[in-house]
């Protein structure tokens, strides 16, 4: 065992953590799951719940795991007779206000009272004849309902106003049983992270508007993804319902994002269900754009691309393209003379102010630094002027791209508008988009994270980068070939 | 004196000998009846000097949980790198407890030198005195006092607040007093740290009752041998303390006495026992708190700390409500499960919702719809409510419940029978 560290039995399993590290942490490590609601790891500790009670050898009473620290030898049971008794208690006290509304609420199926009640709580209530605690819906923000009936009062997103995101608009009102969460009479909570206390909510106490009703969280895929907001790179999970993305949420990453998403990246997925795609290839007949296979599209584009070998190639990315795509869109054009060049959207910085190194950055695009390292330049200007005169002009998933050229356009996209000037393309090949495709994307720190699949992408549309490493390896250009 | 009524013999008279006294208000009169002597004495010895004086006295705290002061003070760091606090605890709430009231009503200076006194020997350079909301008539007469003890200058550099309640029983809680001061919710906080450690903004800091620091000044002048004296029972509880008695006795009030004094004789002899025609029926001996105590339990109990629980209840703050054999023991334990109910902070499970379902189950008792089960959910509840949460306000509430299904079960049983009219005062 490491030098400094504590040494702990849990469950007679023993463990090693370093000194500071709270019981609920270390027990973790034991593999137990100490039921608790106000406890979360990227809060300050409340211990109000009461609910981490466990047996401590030595201690006179039973201690709340989450705010007791480990000592050096400390013997933890969490299922003597008299830890459980406890914990049911605190399960019985909860539900006595707690409406048994679970067919129609929306944490359903990932509510923590839930689970608990069924792991460790009793069948019946002997609170019986009483009515419940009644306080109507409130509306807290644009995207937060608060349903006061629900709440267990485990404070955790007044201390994620207070202490996360600094901006104190949640408290408690209220004592006793008529205590519920309040918010200040002037303010709404439109922080642009207060979507994070939907997530920290361990019931269905508050809702996000936005899925509301949506869908049943037992029908839900999930999918480990890579926000797609801005150039921070939070990780987060992509929940499908029947191949529809209806819900993002965060995934822990400590070093990233720690537990939470800013609402702009939490809504930042109804363009991933886009209907009006390019669902085939489409190659020019005349002024006509004709519907093709991939193999008479692909043969097209090799064709131009041999014919222009050695002549000056032009490539407007998305900086939203995945690492592996951006890379064979430069490779594809080895013996050119190649300029990338990519434009990202900017908008208003907004920090997380408790958590240090994170915020809805400014560049609002998820691989930015992935294009500058493969050599595309931010120079979109000049890219745009050079494309005039270019022989081929490729353009990877920017729709709104404004190209001119005298040369062959060809694009790679998802949509493409009446208008758009990509109309104008010899070729135009439908790819999939980020939930529709494995890829990386290297965030604003260098950082590279891969994101995956969530569902299929529509009619014959495939990943920008099967797309490019089809016309690569026609090229002989491909890793094997060389 | 036995405020408002004359001075009984049996009563030692120390921190209520001025009692009534207008005169004993104000800084000269307090000065001539030898007051600030003690601060003076306190200020030529070493802050750890006083301290070991107190310790030898013997004196513990006064607002419930008996814990020794000077022991409690020299938790303080040793080595100050910090600011020190003094909190003073003169948010007297508990029901049934009325001493402080007295003690800044008619002698604010006895409080403020023992104010002075404390921050000495914990190096404060802060006191803060947390006065009840309610407390007007204190509140006014504390601050005259205060004025006048600052131009006289008894304070030197020490800065003292005070700070007003804004009605919240729970914030006579140390740690809830300090989040109040602090311009937070009054909440209790989780111990530890305790606040010798981190206590007010987070500095180590002292907190003691206001009948406590009025007892420190007689201590320096008169010696921890003679504090020590005062016992009448057990060597661990010295000095004498003030018991508030109310309810069914003929002279309810103030009555100091030495620790170890029989609780009979403080009934019977002092208040004059119940009203005439009636007999005891059942006492709280220390605030709304602790266990009730059967009639038979009060005349064999000895009050200092050890002597009520040997008779199965607590000291606590020496609020002495009393009950005759009018008293319906039901309803009246009803009350206090609505007080607690209504004062919960609402942090704790168990307290939040434990407390509002034990008050529902007595109501419904006494509203003649209760069933056979109830008695047992609530001593069930009851447990559950003890020793779990981060203060003792839940286990508070079940005190009296258990205790009271306990000694007078025949009462419950009758409501259950339906052979029990029901009260008219139920809601």
């Amino acid at each position: 065992m490491a030098d400094g560290m504590i040494n702990l039995t849990i469950d007679g399993a023993p463990v090693s953590v370093p000194p500071g590290t709270l019981v609920i942490e270390a027990a973790k490590q034991a593999g137990v799951l100490v039921p608790h609601y106000c406890y979360h790891p990227g809060l300050p500790v409340a211990g109000v719940c009461r609910m981490c009670l466990v047996e401590v050898e030595k201690a006179p009473k039973l201690q709340i795991a989450c705010a007791t620290t480990v000592t050096e030898g400390m013997v933890v049971k969490t299922q003597t007779a008299q830890a459980k008794d406890a914990r049911q208690s605190v399960l019985e006290f909860l539900l006595i206000n707690h409406p048994l509304d679970c067919p129609i609420c929306d944490q359903a199926g990932e509510c923590e009272l839930q689970d608990f009640v069924f792991q460790e709580g009793q069948a019946r209530t002997r609170y019986a004849e009483f009515a419940k605690r009644f306080n109507p819906v409130e509306d807290f923000g644009p995207d937060v309902l608060y349903v006061p009936n629900r709440c267990i009062l485990c404070t955790r997103c007044v201390r994620f106003m207070e202490d996360v995101a600094k901006e104190p608009v949640l408290n408690v009102s209220e004592r006793g049983d008529r205590a519920f969460i309040g918010i200040h009479p002037e303010a709404r909570l439109d922080h642009p992270w207060a979507g994070n206390v939907v997530d920290l909510c361990p019931v269905g106490s508050l809702l996000s508007k936005d899925f509301l009703h949506k869908a049943r969280a037992w029908e839900l895929d999930k999918t480990a993804s890579i926000c797609t907001g801005c150039s921070q790179g939070c990780n987060i999970t992509l929940d499908t319902r029947d191949e529809v993305v209806v819900r993002v949420r965060p995934r822990p990453n400590l070093e990233v994002n720690r537990y939470f998403i800013c609402d702009h990246g939490r809504m930042h997925y109804k363009w991933m269900n886009r209907g009006d795609r390019i669902e085939a290839p489409l190659v020019r007949a005349g002024a006509e754009l004709k519907a093709t296979d991939w193999d008479e599209a692909l043969d097209r584009v090799a064709a131009i691309l041999r014919g222009a070998e050695g002549r000056t190639a032009v490539a407007l990315v998305s900086p939203g393209a995945s690492s592996e795509a951006l890379a064979l869109a430069k490779r594809v054009f080895t013996g050119f003379a190649w300029t990338g060049a990519f434009q990202v959207v900017m908008g208003e910085e907004a920090p997380l102010t408790g958590v240090p190194d994170l915020a809805l950055r400014a560049e609002r695009a998820p691989n930015a630094k992935g294009a500058e390292t493969l050599g595309y330049t931010r120079d979109y200007a000049q890219a745009l002027a050079a494309a005039k005169s270019a022989a081929v002009v490729l353009v990877l998933d920017d729709p709104d791209c404004a190209v001119e050229t005298n040369g062959t356009l060809i694009y790679l996209g998802t949509v493409l508008g009446v208008d758009a000037p990509c109309r104008r393309a010899d070729v135009i090949l439908p790819i999939a988009n980020v939930a529709e495709e494995e890829g990386t994307f290297t965030n604003r720190d260098g950082r590279t994270q891969r994101y995956y699949q969530a569902k299929p992408a529509p009619g014959m549309a495939q990943p920008a980068a099967w797309v490019l490493g089809q016309l690569v390896a026609a090229m002989g250009l491909a890793e094997a070939q060389r | 004196m036995g405020y408002p009524h004359k001075p009984h013999p049996k009563e030692t008279v120390v921190l209520s000998q001025h009692f009534g006294d207008v005169e004993a208000r104000t800084h000269k009169g307090w000065v001539k009846r030898g007051g600030y002597e003690a601060l003076a004495q306190a200020l030529k010895l070493e802050p750890a000097a006083v301290t070991d004086v107190v310790k030898e006295s013997g004196l513990r705290g006064r607002g419930g949980a008996g814990f020794p002061t000077g022991l409690k003070w020299s938790f303080m760091p040793k080595e100050k790198k910090r600011p020190h606090y003094l909190c003073v605890n003169a948010d007297e709430s508990e029901p049934g407890t009325f001493k402080d009231r007295e003690i800044m009503r008619w002698t604010p200076h006895a409080l403020l030198e023992g104010t002075a006194i404390a921050a000495h020997a914990i190096r404060a350079e802060v006191a803060y005195i947390y006065i009840r909301g309610e407390f007007t008539e204190p509140w006014t007469i504390i601050e005259r006092a205060l004025a006048e003890a600052n131009a006289a200058g008894v304070f030197g550099t020490i800065k003292v607040y005070l700070h007003r309640g804004a009605g919240a029983y729970i914030c006579g809680e140390e740690t809830a007093l300090m989040n109040s001061i602090e311009g937070k919710r009054g909440n209790p906080r989780i111990k530890p740290p305790f606040p010798a450690a981190a206590g007010l903004f987070g500095m180590p800091t002292t907190i003691n009752n206001v009948e406590t620091l009025a007892a420190v000044p007689h201590i320096l002048t008169r010696g921890a041998a003679w504090y020590k004296g005062l016992c009448l029972s057990n060597p661990k509880s010295t000095g004498t303390k003030l018991f508030s008695v109310c309810g069914n006795v003929q002279r309810p009030g103030n009555y100091e006495v030495t620790m170890g004094f029989p609780l009979k004789d403080l009934l019977y002899d002092m208040c004059g026992g119940p009203p005439a025609g009636r007999t005891l029926k059942a006492c709280i001996p220390g605030g709304s708190s602790v266990p009730i105590l059967t009639r038979e339990e009060t005349e064999a109990c000895l009050l200092d700390y050890e002597g009520v629980v040997e008779k199965g209840s607590m000291l606590g703050s020496g609020g002495v409500i009393v009950f005759d054999d009018s008293a319906d023991m039901v309803y009246q334990i009803m009350r206090l499960a609505r007080f607690y109910a209504h004062e919960s902070c609402a942090q704790c499970t168990q307290c939040r919702e434990g407390t509002a379902w034990t008050t529902k189950i007595m109501e419904r008792i006494l509203a003649g719809q209760g069933k056979t089960k109830d008695l047992d959910l609530l001593l069930d509840l009851s447990e559950n409510m003890t020793g779990k949460t981060i203060c003792v306000l839940s286990d508070s509430c079940a005190a009296p419940v258990v205790s009271g299904i306990k000694k007078f079960r025949g009462e419950f049983e009758a409501y259950l029978a339906g052979k029990r009219p029901v009260p008219v005062m139920v809601s």
